[in-house]
């Protein structure tokens, strides 16, 4: 499986990360490095093995299903590079 | 007069105790050490009005009688842990300026006890690195040289900032972190020790995520016994993070005896890799001597996956990693790009991300993103998920044969030049891993414990694994280890 520009493209879009456009064949180099490193597993049989879900065999534990925090709006807000009236801002998202 | 620096967790806690120093002198001793240090970058944040308070605080209680063993200790803090009030970046510029309104359960278990932390430790950005090179900060120093070669060496990483700090005596011991072997590389590299616990021992929750299902967090410190104590603080089940284990925390350090006759010691045939340079084979080769001769039996083990253990984790770390950063979007902490007419929230996204993260942590995230990407993930995601099954029955296996731990090498080599590995492939940097990430994989403990100096003399490290839960017994082992090989060389202080 080899990646071309253009599939790094798409890659960087899904990741919501620029990539100017003279850097994307570099880019596809790094990642079929990677993912040639990656194609080892392919050596593997893994006929009938499970996919790991947890490392430990653990049920997760359960908690009352309660409201346990909240309230506290300006903690929430301290550290965010725009905020406004109570409010998270953004661009527009909606027309 | 003793020079306060040099003391280990217990020593100095035994000179609190006994009234021979206190807290706040010992504090001002390490401040006065880490601003001789700057040419080390082990502190990305320093603390010393914190650190005074608290030191004050700890003091007050030991006069009381009311005081745990880490007391008036004064250690350092990775930057990967949030700590109230306080720069928490991950070594990021995503996350400039951001300081938590709450503190990571594992620091607050350390405060709580009476810890006294020094400032912030400098890492790999996002703990995605294993030579402190993709730091935001600038790269962390290695204490050690290469003789009377002045050339700077990487600490390791990513916990590069706490080795290069406990190693050069700035703190007594410090945090880290480890998700394919950011504590124990970087303690090998420097002469330190560090262990990563069980997975689920110590909370996760405020530690920033890297790979959810492999990071977990430890104690590095100057020697085992620092360890036990370190640890014990740090680990206990947190309600906060549902992967954390209920599980009593037994006293680690009345465990050391150092006694291991009768133990069982594994012997990985598959760690002894093509190519491994002879004194890595020595050290190993005089390790497991030393092990026999303490009364453990040497047993020849296979660990047959051991090979697929890096191609594995690097799909389910950046998979993990890919989904855990996605928080990092300009809007709720951290960086924003600024934005040019007409941009809508899509440009933000994009901009801020490629403005935030580093070139590593692009890569990291893009490759989780394509093996978890429609049509892959079957083929990338699910098959490493699999095989890390395999690895994890490898281990299983073995302890099924009443093996107690396992000894291997920690790392490849010894600590390499900063910006040695600048123009090699990624794959190159991700082989420092090779005999830690399994351990991950597993949710296995391991420690690291030097051993030996190279030829250069640089230290060199061993590596134990031992069986979930039983970070006693191997920190029991560790302890026979360091017994046995008296590693006690210091970097000679140039900073």
């Amino acid at each position: 499986m080899s990646i071309d520009e253009s599939t790094a493209a798409k890659v960087a879009k899904l990741a919501r990360i620029k990539v100017e456009e003279d850097a994307l064949p570099a880019l596809a180099q790094e990642f079929n490095a990677v993912l040639g490193f990656i194609e080892q597993l392919n050596e593997v049989d893994v006929e009938g093995v499970e996919p790991m879900v947890s490392v430990t065999p653990m049920r997760l534990k359960r908690r009352e299903d309660v409201v346990n925090d909240g309230d506290q709006q300006d903690k929430v807000l301290s550290n965010a590079p725009d905020a406004r009236e109570g409010f998270f801002t953004v661009p527009k998202v909606v027309d | 007069m003793t020079d306060l620096t040099k003391l280990t967790l217990a020593g100095a806690r035994d000179k609190l105790r006994s009234g021979d120093v206190s807290s706040v002198e010992l504090t001002e001793t390490f401040l006065a050490a880490i601003d001789k240090a700057d040419a080390l970058n082990a502190f990305a944040h320093k603390t010393p009005k914190l650190a005074l308070e608290r030191a004050k605080a700890a003091d007050v209680r030991i006069k009381q009688g009311d005081a745990p063993d880490m007391c008036g200790l004064p250690i350092g803090i990775k930057d990967l842990f949030c700590t109230k009030g306080v720069p928490s970046q991950a070594a990021s510029r995503i996350l400039e300026g951001f300081k938590p309104e709450y503190e990571s359960t594992v620091s607050q278990k350390l405060e709580d006890a009476g810890a006294v932390m020094l400032g912030k430790l400098n890492m790999d950005e996002f703990a995605m690195g294993s030579s402190n090179e993709t730091s935001v900060y600038g790269n962390a120093v290695n204490p050690w040289r290469r003789g009377n070669d002045d050339a700077q060496l990487t600490p390791g990483g990513s916990s590069g900032g706490s080795a290069s700090a406990v190693a050069a005596d700035l703190c007594l011991a410090a945090t880290g972190t480890d998700t394919g072997g950011s504590i124990r590389q970087p303690a090998a590299f420097t002469g330190i020790t560090g262990i990563k616990p069980t997975y689920g021992r110590c909370s996760r929750w405020g530690v920033v995520a890297f790979a959810s299902s492999l990071d977990q967090a430890g104690p590095m410190t100057k020697d085992v016994r620092d360890a036990a104590i370190m640890l014990e603080t740090m680990c206990g089940h947190d309600a906060k993070d549902s992967t954390s284990v209920d599980l009593a925390v037994p006293n680690f350090e009345a465990m050391l005896t150092g006694d291991i006759r009768g133990k069982k010691i594994g012997i990985p045939a598959e760690y002894r890799m093509d190519g491994m340079p002879a004194e890595i084979e020595n050290l190993w080769a005089d390790g497991t001597a030393m092990l026999k001769a303490a009364g453990a039996e040497i047993v020849d083990i296979s660990l047959p996956h051991t090979k697929y253990a890096l191609p594995a984790y690097y799909v389910i770390a950046p998979a993990e990693a890919s989904s855990n950063l996605a928080r990092y979007d300009g809007v709720r902490y951290g960086h924003r790009a600024t934005l040019g007419a007409g941009d809508g929230i899509t440009e933000m996204y994009e901009k801020t991300r490629a403005e935030g993260f580093g070139h590593e942590v692009q890569r990291r995230v893009m490759v989780g993103t394509y093996v978890l990407s429609a049509g892959f993930y079957d083929a990338y995601y699910n098959r490493a998920r699999r095989v890390r099954t395999l690895i994890k029955q490898d281990f299983e296996n073995v302890f099924a044969q009443g093996i107690d731990a396992i000894l291997t090498p920690a790392t490849p080599s010894a600590a390499f030049g900063l910006g040695e590995m600048t123009d090699a492939d990624p794959i190159q940097m991700y082989l420092n891993d090779v005999f830690t990430v399994t351990v991950n994989l597993a949710g296995l403990p391991g420690i690291s414990v030097p051993t030996g100096l190279d030829s250069q003399g640089l230290p060199l490290g061993l590596q134990l694994i031992g069986r979930p839960w039983e970070e006693g017994d191997l920190l029991n082992t560790a302890y026979a280890l360091e017994q046995a090989a008296g590693f006690v060389a210091k970097p000679a202080q140039w900073w």
